[in-house]
């Protein structure tokens, strides 16, 4: 193909727009290294000042397989990844078979010819970008494609490559001057030809503005994020079983841990990582541990335990899609019942749910800080979109961040009360023998609050045991009315009470429209960015979405319940938080569900809301498209092993 | 004139709590909270910088009559909540609890990978040979053709051997007692709390109540100390006497020296609390 030729455009889309988001999609082979080249993109992007928010897409297999990394540029803070690629890049024809449906109309489709026969070209723009060639023959080193590629992406969008050059020597500085010099060179002959490709008038389509005071801010995923977090509000130790897509929170820890003389173990599986930690907060640690759908399945049970025995902990389960194995990569909300109900008996825990890569941060030090107030697991539901997905964030104040510690006991000293109540046991030195009669430690002692102060083993005086078997306020096992009575009470006390700390709810849009959506979790990107399409349409719509879940805090929701509409979209198949809160409202709600293992799409929402908007208040529940296409039409991993001409 | 250490010489007395065992009488028990009373007399323990340890089933009710601190887990998972509390507390003596269901049944797993680590523990399994707390079904140590509620054509499983999978899964430390003979099972303790290791001890505490097969009367005639020559530092002869049906050793079987879990873990550390905001402003940098 004639370079002059390479780019071409069907006039209908040529006109001029000002961009203010743009969403670049890399696809190629798993394996192919998209990732290095990927977080390169971003962490020059970041410094640039853009901001920000990657996705990707890893295929199951764990080599083969298309996967593909996706990043949305621009001046404003992103909530959603975006639902279409405006430029596709594509490395070999499984990318380009798998996403082309996806590319925005008008959008830029670039391939490399030497691997990628396109169709239906007049759809949409095309470049073709011989990125491995330029690689082999110009610079002979086939591996620097996806640099060539990243030159060529900076090119289109605006990025400095002096910001490339700095990162470069970064990452590459001790490997030699060599390997500097290379890639640096990959990075100048992409931006090279795709320079003299397409027109500095076509570019200017590309063209996104940075942000002006993105300084401060840091690219990371929530995964990241939440191993910060833990960091942050003190985590001393944390136990957990490899699981995708949440063993990078544990990797992260085993790193950086012990750097403050915290402990990190890889426990032989998920109900041991879940009692190891019990373990090591009775013992008076911050602990912690990250699972997802399958291990928190195994370690129910033992969330019974931490309940029983009112034993802080913090649980992280970043969602994956379906049940049983399901898919491990892909996203669904699926797992809030298991998260609220899940485990015999009546076990009261609170629940909380990120919206975002920030919220992972901050949410596990809630997180933290709700455990040890109120002495009792808390679990922090991430999910696919969240926990792999990067956004730039602005750098934490720690100055900012406040510990609450849990309530300990302490013995007497010197004939003077205790600081904790009347109950302590009078204790003059380590030597003194337990005594554990009527004027003892009362572990379990029934409060007003439910809270009772915990003594730390090796603290004197303070000895009980700790139990998953229903006691008195000793710690004896009293299977007794008044026993079981009681104590349940006081364990719901706690979780009552525990709703007047509930993380500040993600509010947003119209305080006064009569329609509002009602949210948890990721989906609440999906509705701010749905939001703002619909306010351009006049259509006003309000948002909330709480990131406590349990206890459902009312002060965030009770007004709002009162609007016309209430619509509450989420990435499951029943409505599992719709369920929770109109078990507190019982009124009419228009529940939006899509469960194809993606996100939900905004435009899909949009037409749903725009539909439910003009329409008559009732109880109703709407199955959302997976995709833009039909699924029908959907190209699979079966399809690709049809021959070409069969698809 | 004397002088005072400030250490006080303890009393059994003083390891005893007010709640009563509530063990059938005759219960093989009796005798391994005796053996472990005496253990701590003689370690002269402080109670409060000790910590008992123990899962689900009769001989995990334990911790309630020690006045130590103790923690009464779920069934089975011992060893992970042990783990817990002695990683994150080793300057406390963590002493670990359980019967022979939730060893090697229920809690099969989490035991060969606490040997494997070789944690600093001590770990002393009640073994009566049957589930006794739910009233008389076979259990991982019952023999083959035992003829109990679950198993009325007789158990078509063979006998598991602790004392094999102990030493083949890298326990330090690996001993039988009698809780029959609770001064040397107090002697068997003390040593396995000296180990610096995984200590394991299997203890056959006979069932009065459901299990008429594996009785007091028949231990008494079947186990036997091991041989004064025993070489205890070779995991094939202590296999070799592990296997012996008949005689049933008793003693240490197998004794060796490993770096410890802890030890490792604690290498590992390159700084401590004060330097967390340190660390954590080098994280923020290092991610823009």
């Amino acid at each position: 193909m004639a370079i002059a030729e390479a780019l071409r455009a069907p006039a209908e889309v040529s006109n001029q727009m000002t961009r203010t988001s743009l969403v670049i999609r890399v696809a190629g082979e798993a394996g192919e290294g998209l990732k290095k080249p990927g977080e390169m993109l971003t962490q020059a992007a970041t410094r640039a000042g853009f901001q920000l928010l990657t996705d990707t897409s890893p295929p199951s297999e764990i080599k083969g397989g298309v996967m593909f990394f996706q990043i949305r540029l621009g001046a404003q803070p992103f909530h959603h990844r975006g639902d279409r690629p405006d430029v596709l890049l594509c490395f070999n024809q499984e990318a380009f078979e798998v996403n082309i449906q996806e590319l925005s109309e008008g959008g830029l489709l670039i391939y490399d010819p030497g691997t990628v026969t396109p169709r239906d070209t007049g759809k949409y723009r095309v470049l073709a970008f011989p990125m491995e060639k330029i690689a082999a023959k110009e610079l002979k080193m086939p591996i620097v494609k996806n640099v060539v590629a990243l030159g060529g992406m900076a090119a289109l969008f605006g990025l400095d490559l002096a910001v490339l050059y700095a990162l470069i020597k970064e990452l590459w500085e001790r490997k030699g001057d060599a390997v500097v010099q290379t890639n640096n060179k990959a990075l100048d002959a992409g931006q090279t030809y795709v320079e003299e490709n397409i027109s500095a008038e076509e570019r200017a389509r590309y063209r996104v503005q940075p942000a002006q005071s993105t300084k401060n801010n840091m690219v990371v995923s929530g995964n990241q994020a939440c191993a910060l977090g833990a960091m942050a509000a003190g985590c001393e130790f944390f136990s957990g079983y490899p699981i995708t897509p949440a063993s990078d929170v544990m990797e992260f820890l085993a790193a950086v841990l012990p750097k403050v003389g915290g402990t990190v173990i890889q426990a032989e599986d998920e109900i041991s990582a879940i009692n190891m930690i019990i373990g090591a907060s009775y013992g008076g640690k911050r602990s912690m541990t990250t699972t997802s759908g399958p291990g928190l399945s195994l370690m129910v049970e033992a969330l019974g335990l931490a309940t029983m025995g009112e034993i802080p902990v913090v649980i992280v389960d970043a969602q994956r899609a379906g049940p049983s194995t399901g898919m491990p990569t892909r996203h669904e909300q699926g797992d809030l019942y298991l998260c609220a109900y899940g485990g015999h008996g009546e076990v009261p825990r609170i629940v909380l749910a990120a919206t975002s890569v920030e919220d992972c941060f901050y949410l596990t030090i809630n997180a933290f800080n709700l455990a040890e107030k109120y002495q009792t697991p808390v679990i922090l539901m991430t999910d696919t979109v969240v926990a792999v997905r990067t956004e730039a964030i602005p750098k934490p104040d720690l100055t900012a961040v406040k510990l609450e510690h849990r309530l300990t006991w302490e013995p007497r000293t010197n004939g003077t009360s205790g600081e904790n109540g009347p109950n302590e046991h009078s204790s003059e030195d380590g030597a003194t023998p337990f005594s554990d009669g009527e004027d003892g430690y009362l572990r379990y002692r029934l409060t007003e609050t439910g809270v009772s102060p915990m003594a730390i083993p090796g603290t004197p005086g303070g000895q009980y045991v700790s139990m998953g078997l229903e006691h008195n306020e000793k710690g004896r096992h009293r299977p007794d009315p008044r026993s079981h009575t009681q104590m349940t009470e006081k364990r719901f006390r706690k979780l009552s009470l525990s709703a007047q700390d509930a993380p500040e709810a993600v509010i947003y849009g119209d305080p006064d429209a009569d329609v509002g959506i009602v949210t948890w979790g990721s989906t609440a990107g999906v509705a701010i960015e749905a939001i703002d399409l619909l306010k351009e349409e006049g259509i006003n719509v309000a948002l909330v979405a709480p990131k406590m879940i349990l206890p459902l805090p009312e002060a965030q929701l009770s007004d709002f319940m009162r609007k016309k509409h209430i619509i509450i979209p989420e990435v499951n198949f029943r409505g599992q938080f719709a369920d929770i809160v109109q078990a507190k409202y019982p009124r009419p709600v228009a529940r939006l569900n899509v469960y194809g293992g993606q996100p939900m799409l905004v435009g899909k929402l949009v037409e749903e809301v725009r539909r439910i908007a003009a329409g008559p208040v009732e109880n109703v529940r709407v199955a959302l498209d997976p995709i833009f296409g039909k699924l029908e039409e959907l190209v699979t991993p079966d399809d690709l092993l049809a021959p070409v001409e069969q698809r | 004139m004397a002088i005072d250490t400030g250490v006080r010489e303890r009393t059994v007395e003083d390891y005893k709590s007010d709640e009563k065992p509530t063990w059938c009488p005759g219960c093989g028990d009796f005798g391994v909270l005796n053996a472990v009373y005496r253990a701590l007399r003689i370690q002269n323990f402080d109670p409060h910088r000790v910590v008992a340890v123990s899962g689900i089933g009769c001989s995990s009710r334990i911790p309630y009559f020690i006045s130590t601190y103790g923690f009464h887990g779920i069934h089975g998972r011992t060893m992970p909540i042990a783990t817990g509390v002695h990683v994150a507390r080793p300057d406390l003596k963590t002493i670990v609890f359980g019967g022979d269901g939730d060893a090697f049944a229920i809690g099969a797993g989490h035991f060969v990978h606490a040997m494997r680590r070789n944690l600093d523990l001590t770990y002393i399994v009640m073994d009566n040979a049957i589930y006794g707390l739910t009233k008389g079904q076979t259990s991982p140590t019952s023999g083959a053709g035992f003829n109990t509620l679950s198993t009325p054509q007789g158990n078509p499983e063979q006998a598991l051997n602790p004392m094999l999978m102990a030493v083949a899964c890298g326990a330090t430390f690996v001993a039988r007692g009698f809780s029959a003979e609770p001064q040397k099972l107090a002697d068997l303790i003390v040593d396995g709390l000296n180990h610096k290791g995984f200590s394991f001890i299997d203890v056959y505490s006979p069932c009065p109540t459901f299990n008429k097969v594996n009785t007091f009367k028949t231990y008494k005639e079947a186990v036997t100390p091991l041989p004064e020559d025993h070489d205890a530092s070779d995991p094939i002869k202590a296999m070799h006497y592990a296997n012996s049906q008949d005689p049933l050793y008793l003693g240490i079987f197998h004794q060796r020296e490993a770096p410890t879990f802890g030890d490792q873990i604690e290498q590992g550390h390159s700084g401590d609390e004060s330097s967390r905001q340190k660390v954590l402003e080098g994280l923020f940098s290092r991610f823009s």
